[in-house]
C-alpha cells in the first residue's frame, strides 16, 4: 500500500491531532453491489429511456483515439446536439471511453475513475487496441482484451475510428441501452472477484484499495 | 563546425567524428572524459542546451552508446556526443548537476535499459512502469512478444496476413 493510504496521525490547520485510517475512512470497505432494476418493466424502460439520453463522457484519454474526441467537442461534428457531453470527473460522469491502447499503468488509474463513476455506467472500447491489442499486440506494456478489466458494452473497431463511427457508436449505444442490455455496472458487481483477479495479474504492484469508491 | 571539431580535438580524444551537416556533428569520446567535455561545451562553447540523452544497445559488442545531442542556440547547431560503457557494469556518471533536465532522461534509461547513474535524484523511482520485473525493456535480449503471451490474456482468432503473400493471392490467384 502507498504510504498516504497509511494508517496515521494527522494534525488538522485548527493544530487538533487526530487519526486517519485511509482505507476505512475515506472508501468504502464493501464490494460494489448489484443494483435490481426497477419494479415495473414499463418504469424500468422509461428509466432506460432518460438514461440513453443523458451520456456524460468522463474526460480520460489513454490511446491515440483521445484525439479523435476533440473534433466531436467543437462544431465540426458537435456531439452535443445528440445528447452527449464530456465531464472533468468520474463523480460527474457515466460513460468511459475507453480511447485506445492501454498501458498497465493508465489501466491503474482506469480502474480508480471507473469505480468512481455513479451507477449506471457505460464503457465503450474505441479502437482495435482495445479490442485484442491493435497493432501493439505484442507490447510488453500495453493489455490485449479490454473486456478482461472492465464490462465493456459496445466496442467501435478502426485503427483509429473517425468521428462519424463514434457518433454511430453513441446512437448503438442508446439502443443498447434502451434495451435494458447496458448492464456492466452490474456485471462488474456480479463477476467483481473475476474482475479483480485479472487486474491484480497485470498490475504486479497493486497499492491502492481493492475497491475505489 | 570544423574548428570547433579541430580545437576540441587538441583537448580531448576525440573518435568517429561525422559531420553530418555544416551544422551537426558527432563524436565518440571516452566514457571518463565525457563530463569534462559537456562541461567545456556548455561554459565555453555555447551549447547551453541539452536536446536528448539516450541510449542504444550494442548487444553482440557487449556494449550501451550513449548519446548526449547539445544544441547551440546563438550560433544554431548541434553537436552529439557518443560514449560506450559496458552492458555488463552499466553504471555512468550522472549530468544533472549541468542539466536538471538530465535527471528525466537518466530515470528514462535506468528504467528502459538498467542503465544506474549514481545519485541522479529519482533515478530508482518506477517511471511508466510500474511494479516492472523483469528485464528492462529496451535491452535487445528482453523477448517483448514472448513476455506479451506470457503476461497477457490474448483474444482468440487474431491473424496476421503477410502483405506481399497477400496481395500475390489477391493480384494473381492463378499463381499463388
Ligand atoms: S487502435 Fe490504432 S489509433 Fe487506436 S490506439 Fe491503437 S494504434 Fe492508436
Amino acid at each position: 500500500m502507498r504510504d498516504e493510504l497509511q494508517k496515521r496521525v494527522v494534525k488538522g490547520p485548527d493544530g487538533v491531532e487526530f487519526e486517519v485510517e485511509p482505507l476505512k475512512d475515506y472508501y468504502c470497505e464493501a464490494p460494489p453491489a448489484e443494483h435490481p432494476p426497477a419494479y415495473l418493466k414499463i418504469v424500468e424502460d422509461l428509466f432506460n429511456w432518460a438514461r440513453s439520453q443523458s451520456l456524460w463522457i468522463l474526460g480520460f484519454g489513454t490511446g491515440c483515439g483521445a484525439i479523435e474526441m476533440r473534433p466531436l467537442m467543437t462544431p465540426r461534428f458537435d456531439a452535443y446536439r445528440y445528447g452527449v457531453q464530456w465531464r472533468p470527473t468520474p463523480r460527474q460522469s457515466n460513460l468511459f471511453i475507453i480511447s485506445g491502447y492501454l498501458s498497465v499503468k493508465t489501466l491503474k488509474r482506469v480502474i480508480r475513475s471507473y469505480e468512481q463513476m455513479q451507477n449506471p455506467k457505460y464503457v465503450v472500447g474505441l479502437g482495435s487496441c482495445t479490442i485484442n491489442g491493435g497493432m501493439y499486440w505484442d507490447s510488453y506494456n500495453t493489455i490485449k482484451r479490454l473486456d478482461d478489466y472492465l464490462p465493456v458494452d459496445l466496442y467501435i473497431a478502426g485503427c483509429m475510428p473517425r468521428p462519424e463511427a463514434l457518433l454511430a457508436g453513441f446512437e448503438t449505444l442508446k439502443h443498447i441501452i434502451r434495451e435494458g442490455k447496458a448492464e456492466g455496472a452490474n456485471l462488474y458487481a456480479r463477476n467483481f472477484d473475476w474482475y479483480k483477479a485479472n487486474q491484480k495479474k497485470v498490475i504486479h504492484d497493486w497499492d491502492m484499495p481493492d475497491y475505489n469508491w | 563546425m570544423r574548428a570547433l571539431l579541430d580545437s576540441l580535438k587538441s583537448l580531448y580524444p576525440l573518435d568517429d567524428i561525422v559531420l553530418q551537416r555544416p551544422d551537426l556533428a558527432f563524436a565518440t569520446v571516452p566514457a571518463a572524459q565525457v563530463r569534462g567535455l559537456l562541461h567545456h561545451l556548455k561554459e565555453r562553447e555555447g551549447f547551453t542546451h541539452l536536446v536528448l540523452l539516450t541510449a542504444v544497445d550494442w548487444l553482440e559488442d557487449g556494449m550501451f552508446q550513449l548519446t548526449y545531442l547539445l544544441h547551440d542556440r546563438a550560433r544554431a547547431r548541434d553537436l552529439g556526443l557518443r560514449t560506450l560503457i559496458r552492458r555488463d557494469r552499466a553504471t555512468m556518471d550522472g549530468i544533472h548537476d549541468l542539466w536538471p533536465t538530465a535527471a528525466t532522461y537518466q530515470r528514462e534509461l535506468k528504467e528502459m535499459f538498467g542503465i544506474d547513474f549514481p545519485g541522479s535524484p529519482g533515478v530508482d523511482d518506477p517511471f511508466v512502469l510500474e511494479g516492472w520485473t523483469d528485464l528492462p525493456p529496451y535491452r535487445r535480449d528482453f523477448d517483448t512478444k514472448d513476455f506479451s503471451e506470457r503476461n497477457f490474456n490474448h483474444r482468440e482468432g487474431r491473424v496476421t496476413h503477410d502483405p506481399a503473400a497477400h496481395m500475390k493471392r489477391h493480384l494473381y490467384p492463378d499463381e499463388a
